[in-house]
């Protein structure tokens, strides 16, 4: 007895400390040890750019930084704030459509000159779940046809605006973090089994509505060869480097397809390729496991809320980082059309890791706030 | 289910992720990461061998690596025909820079107007390969790529250098940009020279730039080096007084080979006129033949100490024989009039010689068995092709062997006409006469071992007839004007009329001397043929003999051969 008191007592301990802190090891381990590595991905797949990877590592120290402030806000107390997120981010959405700068064919940045440039998208990642979480938790669950209704609406704003930059991967996004969140609200089967009849149903419209090149995105996915060099080319390539590593790969730095150029976009949204061809099937299954025990941890933590609003939220999130590593790696090798979503932290890129990392943070702060009786 | 939804309005709090809605949720995921990870061992495992396959399509390549062609050198070792390394300069035009400056820097670069390369460029704009300038020494090729301009490339080459120039241009021949043969020996020995080109595995990137060697599959094996049994001294020499005689007589050509008396190496071949195989911008097509082995000619009065060997051999005839040749012309067949220049009257058959007296040869063949002379022609390997002589456009000449023999063809074949054969085919007919009667196959490849030759004739009947042709170089010999000062020379000489489109031309001759020196122990035969030479001499004795005389003098010299004439019988007619 005594010894079993200790123990439990030194595990309380020890747990109490983290708690103080607000932030969970297991989890802030499972996120170390993803970016480090993929941070030795990036070291290769950015041809060896010292630069690159400095860049990339300071940014992921300030995301770390944004998830460690972030965990000690209360969630209550940005739930108090939603309303006021949720518009100026509306708003900002807007500003981007009328006076938004211009990058790679499409306007997602909102600039104010020489202080910041960001995409005010990237945060509706984030206060798109916290909105609808917010809502619904005052509400009775599962929701009612007019809370759908309501739900339906403070989604489609934002995804539509999103949508129509054009930027369909971060649209699927923020769409799916806000159907997460009515999901996990308790949404009935059978209105998930009409909805998911109604999305399909709906495919025709979109395709109607999609622009031309998402469309080529879309036939190339069904048929890569019609066209190898063009809209094919990235495909194909990526299928050709991640087969090419075979079981054991061709070892760090020495992947033809990647490091000869073969392999478009190889330090952003095709990292994984990169990975595939040069650590081959034992690197990229270390990986999905790297994924799934931060998942299994965060489905984990979401449970354990201690409210509505926080088990929503926290829940919403996860799932919405499952999606970005599946619609990823699936795309890259070849399972879904191609949509611009990198892989969640080890892609190149800084305002996505800086989200991520922030969600992450309300994820913990969700999780170590809790009421310490459940 | 229904049960969670009856639970629902109770306790709201606890419905949000209800045990089984988040286990559900969980095994959602991990079944996606099953499809996933299903996907990814697919594509790693299943599909690894049909895409590896085509990632080392995209980025390996076998180069070649070019080997080096084989040397030409004399026989002495010194080269004729050298590969220099080069640097052909390429580039690809889609990925050349556009800007103005950069194009003419590297159009100064190159040498090249600013102007000019721009359009030159913009021609090329939307194919992916232009040469910038081919076979580039490599220093200033170095300090173009030294630019650093993106798609412009490099590549090592080599490039035939001809020391010697025009003086054995048409023997060596030539090879095209590309390093293949294309005249001469180049071509006839091209794939010896040629060598084996290597083969190496590399790693392209997406531009198709080399970014790494990875193994050698065949090292380059450099082609084989030729050593010619040419003298370049010699055939300087002979090259220089050819060339000035040819000038000096307006001749259309001239060619001359000179071949070791007793081997049948080709000392010296020289043609003229000649081009510049290092430079070909302006070459004039009459350079190009080899004449000396391309070219077959009615030969004339050079083969007469040829047939003699037959009449000598029949038995029916000595040196001494006499014939009397007047009154300097006859009538064969009732239609053909054979004449000599003169009326010699009572010759020997040396004085037939001396004299070159048609009429005195054709009394001897028309005393000898139909064939005798056709028969000794065709022992001494005229009318066939070359042994040993394996030449692009060799001329084999013609010996035609009639279903009947009428008295005109016995006797027009024993004065040197009636066939054809090249200078070569005749200076190597008279190895016979150098070699004891054993006639040797000429060759223009150095001998390490002795050659056996074929007995054509006795070696009494060689040393008479021989003889005999050292009368044709004495003073008052049709020759006389081939003597050398300080050795014996044995010669013939011969003017042909040159047949054109009606026959034979009033106006065009050729005129030919077939020498050998020293007459006491033969060391060259030279046989040297003017072709039309349109001064006031047109004679062999007035146009190919004073050639000899001068090419035999300095080549006897060069060769050390021990002077064998204590009188300087040469010195009144030089």
């Amino acid at each position: 007895m005594q010894h079993v008191a200790s123990r439990s007592r030194r595990r309380h301990k020890k747990r109490f400390h983290w708690r103080s802190w607000r932030i969970d090891p297991w989890l802030t381990l499972g996120l170390l040890v993803l970016v480090c590595s993929g941070l030795v991905v990036l070291y290769s797949a950015s041809g060896e750019s010292r630069y690159l990877v400095e860049a990339q590592t300071m940014r992921f120290v300030a995301a770390f930084a944004v998830m460690a402030v972030v965990a000690q806000i209360p969630p209550h107390l940005l739930m108090r704030m939603v309303p006021l997120f949720y518009l100026s981010i509306v708003a900002m959405l807007v500003a981007v459509d009328v006076i938004g700068s211009h990058a790679m064919g499409a306007t997602r940045w909102l600039e104010i000159p020489g202080v910041v440039r960001f995409q005010p998208s990237e945060l509706m990642k984030i206060v798109m779940p916290m909105t609808i979480a917010a809502y619904l938790s005052k509400r009775d669950l599962p929701p009612n046809w007019t809370d759908l209704g309501i739900c339906l609406f403070i989604m489609g704003l934002p995804v539509a605006l999103i949508a129509k930059q054009p930027d369909l991967g971060t649209s699927l996004l923020v769409a799916s973090s806000a159907v997460f969140v009515v999901l996990l609200g308790g949404l009935s089967w059978r209105l998930v089994g009409f909805f998911a009849v109604l999305a399909l149903a709906a495919l025709p419209l979109l395709w109607l509505n999609m622009h031309g090149y998402q469309k080529q995105r879309v036939l190339t996915f069904l048929n890569p060869e019609s066209d190898p060099l063009g809209a094919g080319w990235n495909i194909i390539q990526s299928k050709t480097a991640i087969g090419s590593g075979g079981i054991s790969g061709k070892g760090w730095m020495e992947g033809t397809q990647s490091q000869l150029e073969f392999l478009p976009e190889r330090h952003t949204d095709f990292i994984v390729a990169v990975l595939g061809e040069e650590f081959g099937l034992i690197g990229m299954l270390l990986l999905l496991l790297c994924y799934l025990l931060i998942i299994c941890r965060g489905l984990f933590m979401a449970s354990r809320a201690g409210d509505t609003y926080g088990r929503l939220l926290a829940g919403s999130l996860i799932l919405t980082f499952f999606v970005y590593v599946f619609v990823n790696i699936g795309m890259v090798s070849g399972l879904l059309p191609v949509v611009g979503v990198p892989l969640p932290l080890v892609s190149y890129g800084g305002t996505a890791s800086v989200t991520l990392m922030a969600g992450f943070g309300i994820l913990m702060s969700v999780y170590t706030h809790r009421k310490s009786s459940s | 289910m229904s049960q969670r939804r009856n639970q629902a309005p109770s306790s709201s709090t606890h419905h949000a992720m209800s045990p089984w809605r988040f286990r559900f949720i969980v095994l959602l995921i991990l079944m996606a990461l099953v499809v996933l990870a299903g996907r990814i061992v697919y594509l790693q495992v299943v599909d690894q061998p049909f895409l590896k396959g085509q990632g080392d399509a995209r980025t390996l390549r076998v180069e070649t690596i070019d080997a080096h062609r084989g040397m030409i050198t004399d026989r002495d070792g010194e080269p004729l025909a050298v590969s220099t390394p080069v640097v052909t300069l390429w580039a690809n035009p889609q990925e050349l820079p556009t800007d103005k400056a950069t194009l003419t820097q590297l159009a100064q670069a190159l040498g090249e107007r600013p102007a000019d390369f721009i359009s030159r460029v913009d021609n090329y704009r939307n194919k992916s390969f232009m040469y910038l300038k081919r076979q580039v020494t490599p220093e200033p090729a170095q300090s173009v790529l030294d630019l650093q301009i993106t798609g412009v490339y490099g590549q090592h080459e080599y490039k035939r250098y001809y020391p010697t120039g025009e003086v054995m241009a048409q023997l060596l021949g030539v090879t095209n940009i590309d390093d293949k043969g294309q005249e001469g020996l180049e071509l006839a020995y091209n794939d010896y020279l040629t060598g084996t080109p290597g083969k190496r595995r590399v790693l392209k990137d997406r531009k198709g730039r080399l970014v790494r060697d990875l193994h050698l599959i065949r090292d380059a094996e450099p082609g084989g080096n030729m050593q010619l049994s040419i003298n370049l001294r010699l055939q300087y020499m002979a090259y220089r007084e050819l060339k000035a005689a040819v000038a000096e007589h307006h001749a259309d050509a001239g060619t001359l080979v000179m071949i070791d008396a007793r081997n049948g190496e080709v000392l010296a071949m020289a043609n003229a006129p000649s081009f510049n195989p290092n430079n070909r911008a302006n070459l004039d097509p009459a350079g190009l033949r080899n004449r000396a082995i391309t070219d077959a000619f009615e030969p004339g009065s050079v083969m007469k100490p040829l047939a003699m060997c037959a009449g000598l051999a029949s038995g029916k005839f000595t040196p001494d024989t006499v014939i009397d040749t007047s009154p300097g012309w006859m009538v064969l067949d009732h239609r053909y009039t054979i004449k000599d220049s003169l009326d010699f009257g009572k010759l020997t058959m040396t004085g037939i010689i001396t004299k070159s007296s048609n009429i005195g040869m054709t009394h001897m063949a028309l005393a000898l068995p139909d064939a005798a002379v056709w028969n000794m022609y065709n022992a001494m390997g005229l009318g066939q092709p070359p042994e040993q002589i394996n030449f692009p456009g060799e001329g084999d000449g013609s010996l035609p062997s009639p279903f009947s023999w009428s008295k005109a063809k016995r006797a027009t074949l024993a004065y040197g006409y009636g066939l054809s054969a090249s200078a070569l085919q005749i200076a190597a007919a008279y190895t016979a006469i150098t070699n004891d009667g054993e006639r040797i196959p000429a060759t223009l490849f150095k001998r390490r071992d002795p050659v056996k030759g074929k007995q054509v004739v006795s070696a009494k009947i060689a040393h008479q007839v021989l003889k005999m042709m050292e009368t044709v170089v004495e003073p008052g010999g049709s020759g006389h004007r081939a003597a050398v000062n300080g050795y014996r020379v044995a010669g013939k000489t011969g003017t042909v009329r040159k047949v054109g489109a009606e026959g034979y031309q009033r106006k065009a001759y050729r005129a030919n001397f077939v020498g050998i020196a020293p007459a006491s122990n033969p060391r060259i035969i030279t046989m040297i043929s003017i072709d039309n030479p349109k001064g006031k001499e047109f004679y062999g004795g007035q146009v190919a003999a004073p050639i000899f005389a001068r090419v035999a003098g300095k080549a006897l010299r060069l060769l050390d051969v021990p002077p064998d004439d204590p009188h300087d019988t040469a010195e009144a007619t030089r």
